[in-house]
């Protein structure tokens, strides 16, 4: 017992990076959340198979847009990582508020571009079932990467206010996975909605 | 010591009055508040209920309109099954889980509060469509094309699809928390095989809970969808598949029974072993077995639609897969009858409950195999005998454990005993007044009355069984209310229990009672699954409860290493706050906002939500979220 109690002396207080309770938790998130769109493509491919004409019955749709978006959504995501490394973990503020501000802009450039990926479609929300399901699940996927700016902008906020060190900036470590997280249910999208519909 | 003590409180003490009331993070509280509220609805829905009853008791009554008959059957089930079976059960775990656990408080006492909060909005929502006259009126499972716009044009199912999509917050970051406090908030040496199986079944229950309410919470969207911006998920005349609902609903829904059944046999596996004078035969199999029933349980789904026109593969699957539940279902059962069998039972109101629990399980589970099986389901599905299944399990496998579990824990929360001798009126006259209630309706169901029909003709025979099951029914109701009672006249006439009135084992009943604000005085070390048995286990190794880290330098607990629970690191837990209320009223101001097409309510519930949730997660130099935080 009096072991323990030494031992304790040297344990670590409060909010540490991935071993502190919010980093659990926001896998907890995470996982709730990637159950969404497990049930959101779910339906998605229920309603392909029980379709009786074409799917998607508008045509391909095109990778003008959509091709280069993936790539700038998943460079938002390598700034974030390189804020994280070589920023964050070694104290350095200018490279951290640069790698965050610049995922920021790009997950910016995503959100813009997918605006103008939906005025550019010929259907509409109402005009069938596809309609239907392809804005529902490019909508949850763009809601989740506006929330998704949102946490950026936190977090540059606290790094210029200098809340983080090299020890300290759990914050950070969370908000950066649920990051990665949005882009990587991107890909999944992506496959599902733009590329499957080219192998049949 | 004491002068510690004094301080141990004053730090983990919450504000008397109206502040600690809307401001409290104490799990204990809160975890009180969960079982006061899900009795409230209980009776609600109860009178509901009987109301029913009535009106069936004959045929040809007239008591209810058809209209009437289906917002009562509807808010009945939802009642019942989503505001009060599930969140009962994550009361006595929010109130247990620490002091199980040995830990301080929950991995998120913030999130914990809003889980709460959102709950009882989620329940005022609901209830608010009654005095409207347009309490949701599709069933409890809410079918389309029924539930869509053309055919249920009025708010009623909006209502619904809201309300379940708020209540669905609440109990996800509660699963969360469940996970997160499992996971980190045990005391050292409380490895994964030391855990009590309440634990089990309230972790096996958070994961399939957050896994599994996004589909319901999904197609609630979808359909809210449909009915509001002209979308095509549901609807048969532009090619919407009105069973995408089903399946969307059912694969929540059946999970869902899992999540509140799972912990009530968690409570019964831990305090049955008590009045049995003797460990609970079986640990690991029955640990096992809760994970495996829930894994098992995302895979048949499709039982509840076999009279869908499935493909003839899917049924076989299906069926089959419905049929394996019963391995696990039976592990448990085998083991709490190997554990009577061996043990030296001692009757007391709370073993009464429990027993009787294995019996009401065995009927709910045999009537449930029954359903399984293909064929007999085309028989069975839609009449009187699903009824009674379902109420054999929610009443036998939910309530009457969780009776129970009151009569066991009373003394823990309250410190005092409840009355023994009115605690045998209330459990007979519960166990005789629902068979009684209950059991006839197999009948009724086997002679073909469907169910959701406001009344019946004469002359088919149907009057004679539900005349019996009224009377059952009511004498249920009086049951429920002497147990009511008798907690009112024991709060206040209760004997004094002290810290451990049954001889338990687990580490809840080695502090006092009613348990201090700060749990533990010291972090205990724990080296077995009965720390307050070892001595007559003759244990080798002995748990320590009076010496352990005292971390007493602000709100402090100790997070472990996930499998075998290493102290890790020393958290620094956050006071009282009103943040979690804040964002659970922006999160109702949104809701209401949707429901009443305001999008300037909505707009305010979205920017006070947003708002709540930035001050609750900004850095804290208190809770070592900051940079130069002062090491304790």
């Amino acid at each position: 017992m009096v072991e323990a109690e030494l031992r304790a002396q040297s344990l670590p207080v409060g909010s540490f990076g991935r071993r502190s309770s919010g980093w659990f938790g926001v896998w907890c998130l995470i996982a709730t959340e990637a159950a969404v769109f497990l049930y959101l493509l779910f339906s998605y491919f229920y309603l392909a198979a029980e379709s009786s004409g074409r799917w998607p019955p508008h045509g391909l749709p095109s990778l003008t847009l959509a091709g280069p978006n993936t790539v700038i959504l998943l460079l938002s995501s390598v700034a974030l990582f390189w804020a994280e490394r070589s920023g964050a973990r070694r104290g350095l503020r200018g490279r951290l508020l640069a790698g965050i501000g610049a995922a920021l802009l790009l997950g910016s450039v995503f959100a813009v571009i997918q605006w103008r990926e939906w005025r550019n479609q010929t259907f509409s929300l109402g005009s069938d079932n596809y309609a239907s399901i392809y804005f529902t699940v490019t909508g949850f996927h763009l809601a989740h990467v506006i929330i998704g700016l949102g946490v950026l902008a936190m977090l540059w906020l606290w790094a210029a206010l200098g809340y983080f060190d090299r020890e300290r900036h759990a914050a950070l470590t969370i908000g950066a996975v649920y990051w990665h997280f949005v882009d990587a249910v991107w890909l999944v999208v992506f496959t599902a909605l733009y590329l499957l519909p080219r192998l049949g | 010591m004491a002068p510690r003590l004094a301080r141990l409180a004053e730090l983990w003490s919450t504000a008397p009055g109206w502040r600690g009331f809307f401001s409290s993070v104490d799990h204990k509280q809160i975890g009180i508040r969960y079982v006061v509220t899900a009795f409230v609805f209980l009776i609600a829905g109860g009178i509901e209920a009987l109301v029913m009853r009535v009106q069936l008791s004959h045929s040809n009554l007239g008591i209810l309109s058809p209209e009437a008959y289906d917002q009562l059957f509807t808010m009945h089930g939802f009642s019942m099954i989503f505001l009060y079976a599930g969140p009962v059960l994550s009361g006595f775990s929010n109130y247990l889980f620490p002091l199980l656990l040995g830990s301080r408080d929950m991995a998120f006492p913030r999130l914990n509060a809003l889980s709460y909060w959102i709950y009882v909005f989620a329940g005022l929502f609901l209830y608010a469509s009654f005095p409207l006259g347009l309490a949701p009126d599709a069933g409890w499972f809410n079918y389309p094309p029924y539930s869509s716009a053309a055919y249920n044009p009025g708010l009623n199912i909006d209502f619904y699809v809201l309300g379940l999509v708020f209540l669905g917050i609440s109990t996800t970051v509660g699963a969360a928390n469940f996970v997160v406090t499992l996971l980190r908030m045990r005391a050292p040496g409380m490895s994964i095989n030391r855990l009590p199986i309440l634990v089990w079944g309230t972790l096996t229950a958070s994961v399939g809970n957050l896994l599994a309410v996004p589909a319901v919470s999904l197609g609630c969207v979808l359909l809210l969808m449909d009915r509001r911006f002209g979308t095509h998920f549901f609807d048969v005349e532009t090619a919407g598949q009105p069973l995408l609902w089903q399946h969307l609903f059912w694969m929540f829904g059946h999970p869902w029974v899992y999540a509140i059944v799972l912990p009530a046999l968690g409570i019964v596996s831990d305090a049955l072993p008590t009045f049995c004078r003797r460990p609970l035969v079986g640990y690991t199999p029955v640990a096992l077995a809760t994970v495996t029933t829930m894994i098992v349980g995302f895979g048949v789904w499709l039982h509840h639609m076999f009279a869908t026109g499935m493909p003839m593969m899917s049924l076989a699957f299906f069926g089959a897969a419905s049929m394996v539940i019963t391995i696990p279902s039976a592990v448990s059962a085998f083991a709490w009858i190997a554990t009577l069998w061996t043990g030296r039972p001692i009757r007391t109101t709370a073993f009464l409950f429990f027993a009787s629990f294995i019996f009401l399980f065995v009927v709910g589970g045999v009537s449930g195999v029954m359903t399984g099986a293909v064929p007999l389901d085309w028989q069975l599905t839609d009449t009187y005998f699903v009824v009674a299944h379902l109420h054999y399990v929610l009443i036998g496998i939910n309530v009457f454990p969780v009776v129970g579990g009151i009569y066991y824990w009373f003394p823990k929360v309250t410190g005092r005993l409840m009355d023994e001798r009115l605690g045998r009126w209330n459990f007979w006259t519960m166990l005789i007044g629902f068979n009684l209630g209950f059991f006839p309706m197999h009948i009724a169901g086997l002679m073909g009355m469907p169910r959701r029909i406001y009344t019946y003709s004469p002359g088919l025979g149907w009057d004679g069984v539900n005349l019996v099951t009224t009377i059952g029914s009511f004498m249920f109701a009086v049951g429920v209310a002497l147990f009511l009672v008798n907690v009112v006249r024991s709060l206040k006439h209760g004997a004094p229990a002290g810290e451990n009135p049954w001889d338990a084992a687990t580490l809840e009943w080695s502090v006092p009672s009613p348990v201090p604000a700060y749990n533990f005085a010291v972090i205990p070390l724990i080296a077995s699954r009965h720390p307050l048995w070892e001595e007559r286990l003759q244990e080798t190794e002995r748990s320590s409860l009076e010496r352990g880290l005292r971390l007493e330098n602000g709100r402090e607990t100790l997070a472990t290493t996930v499998m075998d629970a290493e102290a890790d690191l020393i958290l620094k837990m956050p006071g009282d706050s009103y943040a979690p209320l804040a964002l659970a009223v922006g999160l109702a101001a949104l809701f209401v906002g949707l429901l009443a097409h305001s999008a300037a309510v909505a707009g305010i519930g979205v920017v006070a939500s947003a708002l709540s949730l930035l001050a609750w997660l900004w850095p804290e130099r208190i809770l070592g979220q900051r940079a130069e935080s002062a090491h304790g």
